[in-house]
């Protein structure tokens, strides 16, 4: 199933992340987190393995990180992803 | 063994918040509620699910027990919830809205499709129930016996005041017959009882006050809503020292009636019967002082 509009899940409260969703032709993951130097990487890791597994090759993702800790980055980019499956109403 | 575990407070989570899920094993609560119900907004019920689901797989709750209270039987989230949650393993589900024994068993036979999808062992996930409605109350005993997963219930106030047609107050008369009620058909069932939430967070004495007149009727414990509650509530449910030496006592004669195979046990010329030395075990558990042997009549 692929990913037919934009969608978001979670919330700029501190230890979420904001997961923004939106159809491309590629993938692109923009991070941006107080602690993008350290963990930047590890998040933009995180976020696209959990893709992967959904079977979500395109996309265009950003991410706001409020410190979360990768089960809340995994359970965000799922509903970001469940969310923008869903035809538009 | 779920039955007789130590549950003075349940900590309700709000199951769409990182922060509180990940920190609330630091809280010191006996059982923690990751809620997918009342504290989330119907728009995220999907992504607290997800939350919760994710939480329970990957966190490690460090031996607390993690209950979910997911949706009631009576909208489909609930059977979502449990397709979503059952599978990640919590301890218990925590069910709203229980008010009949058709709910009971309607999640009961879900989570147990699930066990076996899963291979989960069979009976694993307990259950407590909330009592809503004033059917509910009357039915009490039914409901609390309509599946072997139950190990308590619990009064839910407002929803229940709300069907009286009365209003909630501090004193709170107007819950007295529901929470007796709730008591003896607990006891007549060998379960639990929970009391509903204190909802004012601020108001230390008001909670203290509405604990020890519930710890009084019979209550095992009680639902919160704040990790600030958890103190006072255990405080009140805690034997002070003078009835944990009398109850030191008791299981003392007690024991050495039983090894010298006395029929008669008698302490300080007053004689010690089972119910006796029952109680007086439950004030050491409550106390954290657990007997090694606890006596055969002990609750199971």
């Amino acid at each position: 199933m692929a990913i037919q509009r934009a969608a978001q899940a979670g919330s700029l409260e501190s230890c979420d992340a904001l997961i923004q969703i939106e159809p491309a032709t590629a993938l692109t993951i923009e991070v941006k987190s107080d602690a993008a130097a350290q963990f930047g990487n590890t998040i933009k890791n995180t976020v696209e393995a959990t893709l992967a597994e959904l079977g979500e090759k395109t996309a265009k993702v950003q991410v706001t990180d409020r410190g979360a800790l990768d089960y809340t980055l995994r359970a965000r980019v799922r509903v970001a992803v469940a969310r923008a499956r869903e035809a538009k109403s | 063994m779920s039955v007789s575990k130590l549950r003075r407070s349940l900590l309700y989570i709000p199951g769409n918040n990182p922060n509180l899920i990940q920190n609330s094993v630091l809280f010191g609560a006996d059982s923690l509620m990751f809620d997918l119900e009342d504290g989330v907004l119907a728009s995220e019920k999907d992504a607290a699910r997800e939350l919760v689901r994710s939480a329970l797989t990957e966190l490690d709750f460090r031996g607390h027990e993690v209950l979910v209270r997911i949706n009631g039987m009576d909208t489909p989230l609930g059977e979502v919830d449990l397709e979503a949650i059952v599978p990640a393993k919590p301890n218990g589900i925590r069910l709203p809205k229980a008010n009949s024994p058709e709910d009971v068993k309607a999640c009961d036979a879900i989570i147990t499709r699930l066990e076996r999808a899963h291979h989960l062992p069979a009976g694993s996930i307990f259950m407590i129930l909330s009592l809503e409605t004033t059917k509910a109350v009357l039915n009490a005993h039914a409901i609390a016996t309509a599946s072997k997963r139950v190990v308590g219930i619990a009064i839910g106030a407002e929803d229940y005041t709300a069907d009286l047609q009365t209003e909630r107050s501090l004193t709170g008369e107007e819950l007295f017959y529901a929470r007796s009620a709730l008591v003896v058909a607990a006891r007549a069932a060998g379960i639990q009882a929970i009391d509903t939430v204190f909802s004012n967070v601020n108001d230390d004495a008001g909670l203290v006050a509405e604990t020890e007149k519930i710890k009084q009727l019979g209550f095992d414990g009680k639902s919160l809503i704040s990790p600030r509650q958890i103190g006072p509530v255990h405080k009140v449910f805690t034997p002070d020292a003078v009835a944990i030496e009398r109850a030191k006592a008791v299981v003392a004669a007690f024991n050495e009636a039983k090894a010298k195979n006395l029929g008669v046990i008698s302490l300080n010329g007053r004689m010690v019967d089972l119910p006796v030395v029952l109680r007086a075990q439950r004030v050491l558990r409550l106390a954290g002082l657990e007997e090694q042997n606890p006596s055969g009549g002990a609750a199971k």
